[in-house]
């Protein structure tokens, strides 16, 4: 099926909405959408969703004999897939344009990055050395699929576990994860992709572009870069000329954007570890919110009623005013946490609305362990705070 | 005469999923009725197949007076039906049709005589990219689709090319025949926020046009949010709208 075109009232409409700086969700200029992470119950299984962008990131490994011109190290290889499940207009077994661009770009950020210690998957110098093999999986397509991908592909290789091998002479015992734990990676540092898209020649910047606004683009800057501010990649497309300080403001956002997303990964990490540890339910199942209204109707459940009067008029006696009522149909499970699904866009309301909305973000982050956010609306810079501290965690 | 309406009655209102089958015995009706004969109307979701009616979607069963039975489900994906009224983007214009997408399969044809007062020597102006509020006069699975802007009369009874300005975006099918029954609360409830123009077409595209980029983008979020909500909490929401922005 073809992809739908885009109709001139739809680029009129986006463009002018762009000059006025006012963008179809209601975002600011640099600001990201809820990006969520869930992790599957097997190891190296991650699914992120940025909006309505849905990318499932699966690592696997296999021994192999190297390279020749690398007999000592380890092979990483990614392969991304654009099904038509994700958009109609995308083919599958088809190498578009876009597959390309987006595979190169996701092999330039992680491999030539050298975020992975190659050297550690050698088994056997010359005869065996571990291939790491990330598929990603393009699930929804709503825009911005690059970012979204490195950050499933990062995500993904630092969750992966391989087993463990012993060598004995030139045998090789590859353990099951029953017999001995499995190894993690060890992972450097994360680099992670952010976009820009150019609009009229350059003169308008919007982060996180979506489907419709990556449609009437002119140009497009991928810039990939780590939480120590090293910019692993950069790549411009679409012909457009920047100037200097242009690129060097967007490094800037991206620092403020990788620092935000790599928090928002370890914090992820850390969530889905401890409920591993301890014994806890984990896994997409888990992470899927449920009792979210999808339907217009509900029936109603049986209830007792018979001393509910005393009770609620008991309660109202002790309790205090009570607190603001947040309009929002959203019931987190247990699992994974998501924040900005369903609740109403915060256009054309007062400021404080959505200060309110943003309160109650943090407080269910607060309640619920198992929550990972990203606020999307944080315009000021954020500065890391024991920056080294963190780095070696990742490292481990 | 009620035998065949027996077999639905248990279910209306309720989900069905696709090979529910409802069965009645032809015989017993045509010995029953030396009265004409009894016949329903299987709208879209159900198939008769020899004396039993197949479900082949998944969603409520719903039934009018007197005979019509159909599926009320969710979907996003349009397929053409036959004298249905869609929003169509004009692709390609290609001797004397247009190719116009209206988010199906296929794209459909448009001839250029097919709009009021148009001749071979006064041609409509429609470019590349124009949208189009056009009905299909042909619509059936083994041929290209066909759109027309005119009505049997030769009318344009508000078909044509629209769209100078103004948002398109795209909904669920099931939303859309929601803003699309007659006396739909939602469209009223909407009303009263603010003025503004508003084109549905059953393909489940909607277009709309208000007096600032702003408002525009408010009534577009509104009706996009509205997809998954109680009448309660759209209330609740479209008076907050109203408070908030005026």
């Amino acid at each position: 099926m073809r992809e739908t075109p885009l109709s001139n009232c739809e680029r009129d409409f986006l463009l002018k909405g762009i000059q006025e700086k006012k963008r179809l969700d209601g975002r600011q200029t640099y600001d990201y959408r809820n990006i969520k992470i869930s992790f599957g119950t097997d190891y190296g299984c991650c699914t992120v969703t940025l909006g309505k962008t849905r990318v499932l990131a699966q690592v696997s490994c296999e021994l192999v004999p190297p390279k020749d011109s690398r007999p000592t190290e380890g092979i990483m290889f990614f392969n991304l897939e654009l099904s038509p499940m994700a958009s109609p207009g995308f083919q599958s077994n088809r190498q578009s344009e876009l597959l390309v661009t987006l595979n190169r770009q996701l092999e330039r950020c992680l491999r030539n990055s050298r975020c992975i210690d190659t050297e550690s998957l050698c088994v056997i110098s010359g005869e065996k050395v571990w291939q790491i093999r990330v598929d990603v999986h393009v699930l929804n397509h709503d825009g911005n699929l690059m970012d979204a991908a490195s950050v499933a592909a990062i995500s993904a290789l630092c969750h992966f576990k391989r087993p463990e091998v012993a060598i004995q002479g030139r045998d090789v015992t590859v353990f099951s994860p029953e017999e001995r734990d499995p190894v993690p990676l060890s992972v450097y540092h994360m680099p992670i992709c952010v976009s820009f898209a150019f609009f009229q020649q350059g003169s308008y910047l919007l982060v996180d572009p979506c489907e419709k606004e990556e449609l009437v683009m002119d140009g497009l800057l991928v810039l990939a870069m780590n939480k120590h501010r090293e910019i692993c990649s950069i790549q411009s497309s679409g012909g457009i000329m920047l100037l200097k300080d242009q690129v060097l403001r967007c490094s800037k956002i991206a620092s403020v954007k990788v620092s935000e997303i790599t928090e928002l990964i370890t914090k992820a990490l850390e969530n889905d570890r401890r409920a591993r540890k301890e014994g806890g339910k984990f896994g997409f199942a888990e992470s899927i919110a449920k009792e979210r209204i999808t339907v217009l109707t509900r029936e109603e459940a049986p209830l007792d009623t018979t001393d509910i009067q005393a009770t609620a008029d008991g309660i109202i006696s002790k309790a205090d005013a009570p607190p603001e009522v947040v309009p929002s149909p959203v019931i987190v499970a247990t699992g994974t946490g998501q924040v900005g699904e369903g609740l109403e866009n915060t256009w054309g309301l007062e400021e404080d609305d959505e200060e309110e909305e943003m309160a109650d973000v943090t407080e269910r982050k607060t309640k619920e362990d198992e929550v990972m956010v990203l606020s999307d609306s944080e315009e000021e810079e954020v500065v890391i705070l024991n920056q080294d501290g963190r780095s070696k965690r990742s490292q481990r | 005469m009620n035998a065949i309406h027996s077999c639905f009655k248990a279910q209306i209102g309720e989900v069905v999923l696709p090979g529910d089958v409802f069965q009645f015995d032809v015989s017993s009706v045509e010995e029953d009725s030396n009265i004409k004969s009894e016949k329903i109307v299987c709208g879209p979701g159900l198939r008769r197949n020899g004396d039993e009616i197949l479900v082949y979607k998944s969603g409520i069963l719903r039934h009018k007076q007197p005979s019509m039975y159909w599926i009320d489900s969710q979907q996003k994906r349009y397929v053409p039906v036959k004298g249905e009224s869609v929003i169509g983007i004009v692709t390609a214009k290609s001797g004397d049709i247009f190719k116009v997408d209206v988010g199906g399969s296929e794209q459909a044809s448009l001839s250029y005589l097919a709009f009021e007062g148009a001749t071979k020597r006064n041609r409509p102006n429609v470019q590349v990219g124009d949208l189009v509020y056009a009905q299909f006069i042909i619509a059936n699975k083994d041929m290209e689709p066909e759109l027309v802007c005119i009505d049997s009369c030769g009318r344009a009874n508000g078909m044509g090319v629209f769209g100078a300005g103004g948002f398109l975006f795209k909904v669920s099918l099931g939303l859309v025949r929601r803003l699309l029954a007659p006396q739909s609360e939602m469209v009223k409830d909407l009303e009263k926020i603010f003025p503004f123009e508003m084109v549905v077409g059953l393909n489940g595209r909607v277009w709309v046009k208000a007096k600032s980029v702003q408002q525009t983008l408010i009534i577009a979020n509104l009706l996009e949010s509205c997809e998954n909500m109680t009448a309660q909490q759209r209330r609740a929401l479209f008076k907050r709208v109203a408070e908030g922005a005026l």
